[in-house]
């Protein structure tokens, strides 16, 4: 570990690991739920085109999932990058960038088609 | 009160001799039904080997002293009835400590730990003498209270894989004591602690596997006040950063 | 004479001496999922961005044996995040009422309620039933 005694950056990131993990463990095994009976062809009617894009132009459908796009994210990296380390691929910082970069990339992105709609 | 015979297969080392320890049997140890692991122990010790080296001293679950791998999973041997074992029992020193002598670890570390964090009472204000005690509710003892119930057994460092792979971290029981004072309600030396407990070697090396409170004997629940501390560090993370102006 | 011994901690493979460790990386591991299963949305959003055809496409790409088999073990990796974060709770925000700590149960208990009305909610919304 580096610079042992220097007050951690962990903190950072850490508000939205914890307020992302709460969201997940309330919300992602419902939409998994969802995507999974899309994968087995019975994907409810909620999900039409016209549905879905309603909910999607609407603010507060944005505000939503902007919400729990990015933060199932940044919760997601955060974890990530401590279970990396756990496994035991001791390079914390390199590791830290690339996930978190990754979650600012899909961030972005989901910013980017939420703007577009 | 019946006999029971165990095989205690215990962890020796001779620093003197031993290049590596190396497991030795005692065969058929005639054990109380009612006995724990450090009597069988004991009775090693009396009647067969005088050389097996441990460390014990109250045989109540107060002294923190006694505490080894037993079947693997750290406990206080003066707390683990044989009649929850199986016939072969497995002892060894505590994980995660270097090995002293045979049963017996060396704590330098942890002890050292623990002074880092300065586990006594920072007063907000200091008082004199003459203007009297420092008040406190039932409701504010009753916040930290269990977490003055740590003995010092070690079994939770010794159950955290954490310290085990980064030998720097403070680890659970240093991290809960300062935790014990920072909530307290006469103390204002948080900010203090931080400089240690908020750095790279403090919580942050915590990621809440949880093992500690589970091997707890003192029902501490040292995980627990780690990841409040987190909660703590982030807050005044920010609040240093978005809001300088602020003291803490 | 003293010469303490120090016994290695196998770097790569220590979760594997207890179950409580397995059961550990195992949390650790359903933010893979949690994330991979994000980064789907987000593709099923820039789909949508495109327009119907897109959209459906997208749709129709997820009817895979691949996507069926992943999604199912996903399925259960956020599950056991959804139970494993709400056990803890209890420790990382204690609520203390008067003098007295609420019982963990409680606290947990309450987290099981509000995740099945927010799954009820989030089905419902989907048009599942
Ligand atoms: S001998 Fe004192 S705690 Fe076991």
């Amino acid at each position: 570990m580096s610079g042992s005694s220097k007050i951690s950056n962990k903190p950072i990131i850490w508000g939205l690991f914890a307020g992302g993990g709460t969201l997940t463990a309330f919300l992602t095994p419902a939409l998994v739920l969802i995507t999974l009976l899309v994968a087995i062809g019975v994907a409810p009617n909620g999900l039409s085109y016209s549905e879905i894009h309603g909910f999607a132009s609407h603010w507060l459908g944005k505000l939503i999932l902007f919400g729990v796009l990015s933060l199932s994210l940044w919760h997601a990296a955060h974890r990530f990058r401590i279970a990396i380390n756990d496994f035991g691929i001791r390079a914390d910082i390199p590791v830290a960038v690339v996930l978190y970069l990754l979650a600012g990339i899909g961030t972005i992105m989901s910013v980017v088609y939420l703007w577009g709609m | 009160m019946s006999e029971r015979k165990i095989n205690l297969e215990v962890l020796r080392y001779d620093p003197d001799k031993d290049s590596e320890p190396r497991f030795q049997t005692y065969k058929a140890v005639p054990c109380q039904d009612d006995w724990v692991v450090l009597d069988a122990l004991n009775y090693v010790k009396d009647n067969t080997d005088t050389t097996l080296s441990y460390r014990w001293s109250c045989h109540m679950a107060v002294c923190g002293s006694c505490g080894m791998m037993i079947d693997g999973e750290p406990t206080l041997s003066c707390k683990a009835f044989l009649k929850d074992y199986g016939d072969t029992i497995r002892v060894e020193p505590l994980y995660h400590f270097p090995i002293e002598r045979d049963l017996v670890t060396v704590i330098d570390d942890f002890v050292e730990k623990l002074t880092k964090v300065k586990p006594f009472l920072i007063p907000k204000q200091p008082k004199s003498i003459e203007e009297g005690e420092y008040l406190q509710t039932p409701k504010q003892l009753k916040k930290f209270k269990q977490y003055t119930l740590c003995i010092n057994c070690m079994l939770c460092y010794s159950a955290c894989p954490q310290y085990g792979l980064i030998p720097d971290f403070l680890g659970p029981a240093a991290l809960s004591l300062a935790h014990r004072y920072n909530i307290d309600s006469r103390d204002g030396g948080c900010q203090e602690r931080m400089k240690v407990t908020a750095t790279n070697i403090g919580v942050w090396e915590c990621s809440f596997v949880g093992a500690c409170s589970e091997v707890c004997p003192g029902h501490v629940d040292p995980a627990s006040s780690l990841q409040q501390m987190k909660i703590a560090s982030t807050v005044d993370w920010y609040k240093k950063r978005l809001m300088p102006w602020s003291k803490s | 004479m003293r010469n303490p011994y120090t016994r290695e901690i196998p770097k790569y493979t220590w979760y594997l001496r207890q179950g409580r460790y397995v059961r550990y990386m195992a949390r650790e591991v359903t933010s893979l999922f949690i994330g991979l299963h994000a980064f789907l949305l987000i593709c099923g959003l820039g789909a949508l961005s495109q327009g119907e055809v897109a959209y459906n496409e997208f749709l129709a790409v997820l009817e895979s044996p691949f996507y069926v088999v992943f999604l199912i073990v996903a399925l259960l990796f956020v599950i056991y995040h959804s139970i494993a974060w709400f056990n803890v709770t209890p420790q990382a925000m204690p609520v203390q009422v008067g003098e007295d700590f609420l019982p963990g149960g409680i606290i947990i208990g309450a987290h099981y309620g509000i995740w099945a009305v927010a799954t009820i909610v989030v089905l419902f919304l989907a048009g599942v039933f």
